[in-house]
């Protein structure tokens, strides 16, 4: 059981919870994440670590409620527990041999690449920023972001706030505008991630990206989360999370996270019933 | 001497069991379970505890039994099988100690003694007498990763020795293959594998769940913690056919199917945690994990469940009870049958196959199958689950190189100690044999616990 420290409300349906998880806190670094359980009849639902506070012993994740377990943890404040939490799993992003980058983060994404802004900031290394988001009410980590990037660009579908756009036509500008990099960093919805890479492919340039997939027990022994990287078959739980996005089968990896889409809407519309809204 | 036929054991009746999740097999009663012991006649070189890869005393339990003295029994069995109500669920008896019975051929069949040993297991879990705590307590710490057969025998070896033990479990819940893999209507959780881990922390083991060793604690930080540790993690990791469309919708391994069903519940009315069933499932593989994802299936609604194996019936490496119960479910058998092909465009529409015929002997003594060429036709399913076969998890021997392992990724120990490449750190089980049975897993941990516990004694001579 772990504890919910502090929970704070960054949108409409975005939590961010700060968790004490002393064990998982010793060891985790940038690009690691977390399975857990809400309850003891829960499924297991990886997160990735937005934060981590190792002499405080804490994780902090960002939670956006688009189903069962998601809403579940909505529900729970701080002072209550989580059942099961552990961590950390998969492996820290390796992002140091790169001297010029940009992180791109899209929606709830942003959280993956906040990290890696606060490591690369407290460590002296260059890093741009550019977050995106349908809306202004969906973007999250703006301050965050603003304290450790050297630039960060802001943009939303509607152009609600910043500039309107997507990422990706923000990152032709920068690339255009001769950025110069040698790495770009994306997170966000695959297909976000996919456009991002259709992109930099035609520019040359690295990408690296962290796959979300659908897992069980997060240590390589189910293989539910399998995509195919470079027409070899990798597991995103022990292999990445984060591989070459020049290499991934997106459209393989969209397909495998609809598989469940119908049970997941009927167990959220249950949890719902069960809570009075509908 | 006279033949008189081997007991059944009580059985549901097939068309009933195969509505719930219920254990399919009721084991003896009472006069069953003394009219088998009746059948032993002690024959004097035991060629019964031969066949047993831990060298259960049998003809000495089973003569307790012919007198009632079932306490007497669980004495005898534990001295070599810390599990005997598992093992004799589990174990493969037929090729075992079964295999070796004199009454095998022309005296009625062997004497039934896995069912003998299930009925002395579930006495001994059934006495709530409190455990006898161990007489001496040693300054020896030993921490155990997994809580698979391997790691419970060797927790409850080491902390009846008296030593301080501790438990790592990467998931919510002990128990290992026992209970992510094996279902509930062979081995029953919360009747058998719970009562067993309960035992366990009565006796003062102590259980850390949702940690991965070489992950959430480093193997560096438990040798500076613990005088010992012994790594009994298993064969977790899946292996697929690398066939076009193993990727689609639909297609499961084995682990992912069985641990959504058994660990996750997704049997139960309303879980949380989702499994897909199909109309039509085929299950490739013919060991006993594929009879387990087949009769899952055919249990969570499937009109049609295939095993699909590329050799003969002959071969089949499952236990005969798993197979006969599978087939008495309705599973049909597609033999001489090997998939080449998954089809479908997001979700899996059919698989193609070809046809097999038996060659020559191969290096595993079993005759090679050989494909028919131009045989290819295709099976109808919704659903595939692959069972193939599993190897060990890479993750620990990633994280710790100082351990060596074989090119397959299997520790490497010396036999007589289970001791590894380093010192003072142990393995056993399918870590290191490779995905094998729950005995051996068990007479590893028993073995390896032995050296430990001997450590610890002249540490604290």
């Amino acid at each position: 059981m772990n504890k919910i420290l502090r929970k704070r409300q960054l949108s409409e349906n975005v939590n961010e919870y700060v968790v004490q998880a002393e064990d998982v806190a010793k060891h985790a670094r940038p690009g690691q994440f977390i399975i857990l359980r809400v309850d003891g009849e829960g499924e297991r639902v990886p997160f990735t670590i937005a934060d981590i506070d190792t002499k405080l012993g804490t994780i902090t994740i960002l939670v956006q409620t688009i189903g069962m377990t998601t809403y579940k943890l909505s529900l729970l404040n701080e002072g209550d527990y989580i059942h099961d939490f552990v961590g950390p799993l998969g492996n820290p992003t390796e992002l140091s041999e790169y001297k010029n980058i940009v992180l791109v983060g899209g929606g709830i994404g942003s959280a993956v690449i906040y990290p890696q802004a606060k490591f690369r900031h407290q460590n002296g290394l260059q890093c741009d920023v550019i977050i995106g988001a349908r809306n202004k009410s969906l973007l999250v980590y703006e301050d965050e972001f603003r304290q450790n990037a050297d630039n960060l660009y802001i943009v939303t579908d509607d152009g609600s706030y910043c500039e309107k756009g997507f990422v990706t036509t923000k990152l032709e500008t920068l690339i255009k505008d001769g950025k110069n990099y040698d790495c770009v960093f994306a997170v966000g919805p695959v297909m976000m991630m996919k456009a991002v890479c259709d992109l930099t492919k035609k520019y040359g340039i690295k990408t690296i990206v962290s796959m979300n997939s659908t897992m069980v027990d997060g240590t390589g022994m189910c293989g539910c989360c399998r995509l195919t990287v470079g027409g070899e078959t990798k597991y995103a739980c022990v292999d990445g999370p984060e591989f070459d996005g020049h290499q991934i089968d997106f459209m393989e990896s969209v397909n495998r996270s609809k598989f469940y889409k119908e049970h997941e809407c009927e167990c959220y519309k249950r949890e719902l019933e069960k809570n009075g809204k509908n | 001497m006279v033949k008189t036929e081997r007991n059944k054991t009580i059985t549901r009746p097939s068309e009933v069991r195969v509505k719930d999740f219920e254990e399919v097999s009721q084991g003896f009663t009472y006069e069953l379970m003394k009219a088998e012991a009746e059948r032993c006649i002690n024959c004097k070189n035991a060629p019964c505890t031969s066949g047993c890869p831990v060298g259960v005393k049998i003809p000495e339990f089973i003569q307790c039994l012919k007198n009632d003295d079932l306490d007497g029994a669980v004495k005898i069995i534990k001295l070599d099988n810390n599990l005997p109500s598992i093992c004799g669920r589990v174990c493969p008896q037929e090729k075992q100690c079964e295999d070796k019975c004199i009454r095998k051929l022309k005296l009625g069949g062997s004497v039934a003694i896995g069912s003998l040993e299930r009925f002395v297991g579930d006495y001994a879990l059934a006495d709530s007498k409190p455990i006898p705590k161990p007489s001496k307590r040693l300054d020896y710490k030993v921490a155990v990763i997994g809580s698979g057969p391997s790691g419970l025998t060797c927790a409850a070896d080491c902390a009846n020795a008296g030593l301080d033990v501790t438990i790592f479990e990467a998931f919510h819940e002990a128990g290992g293959v026992l209970v992510y893999g094996i279902p509930e209507f062979r081995l029953p959780k919360d009747e058998i594998v719970k009562k067993e881990i309960n035992k366990l922390t009565e006796l003062g083991v102590k259980i850390k769940y949702n940690t991965v060793v070489g992950k959430t604690v480093k193997m560096q930080e438990l040798l500076e913690e613990f005088d010992a540790v012994f790594i009994g993690t298993g064969a977790g990791l899946p292996s697929f056919m690398n066939i076009p469309g193993e990727n689609l919708n639909g297609v499961y391994s084995a682990n992912e199917f069985l641990t959504r069903v058994n660990l996750m519940k997704a049997f139960k009315k309303g879980s949380d945690t989702p499994v897909f069933v199909g109309k039509n499932v085929a299950v490739v593989g013919a060991g006993n994990v594929a009879m387990d994802a087949a009769r899952t299936a055919k249990r969570l609604g499937a009109d049609n469940v295939y095993i699909v194996y590329r050799r003969s019936k002959e071969e089949m490496p499952a236990r005969i009870e798993e197979i006969e119960h599978a087939i008495e479910e309705g599973i049909q058998l597609k033999l001489l049958t090997n998939p080449t092909k998954i089809l479908g465009e997001t979700n899996v529409e059919g698989m193609e196959c070809v046809k097999m015929e038996l060659g020559e002997p191969d290096s595993s003594g079993r005759r090679r199958p050989v494909e028919i060429p131009n045989s290819e036709y295709v099976i109808p399913v919704d659903e595939v689950v692959m069972s193939i076969g599993t190897r060990p998890n890479p993750l620990l021997t990633r994280e710790y190189a100082d351990l060596q392992t074989t090119k397959r990724g299997t520790l490497i120990v010396n036999e007589d100690s289970q001791e590894t490449s380093v010192q003072n750190i142990f393995a056993g089980g399918d870590a290191v044999t490779g995905a094998a049975t729950v005995i051996l897993a068990m007479g590893a941990g028993k073995n390896a616990a032995k050296t430990i516990i001997a450590r610890a004694n002249s540490k604290n001579v």
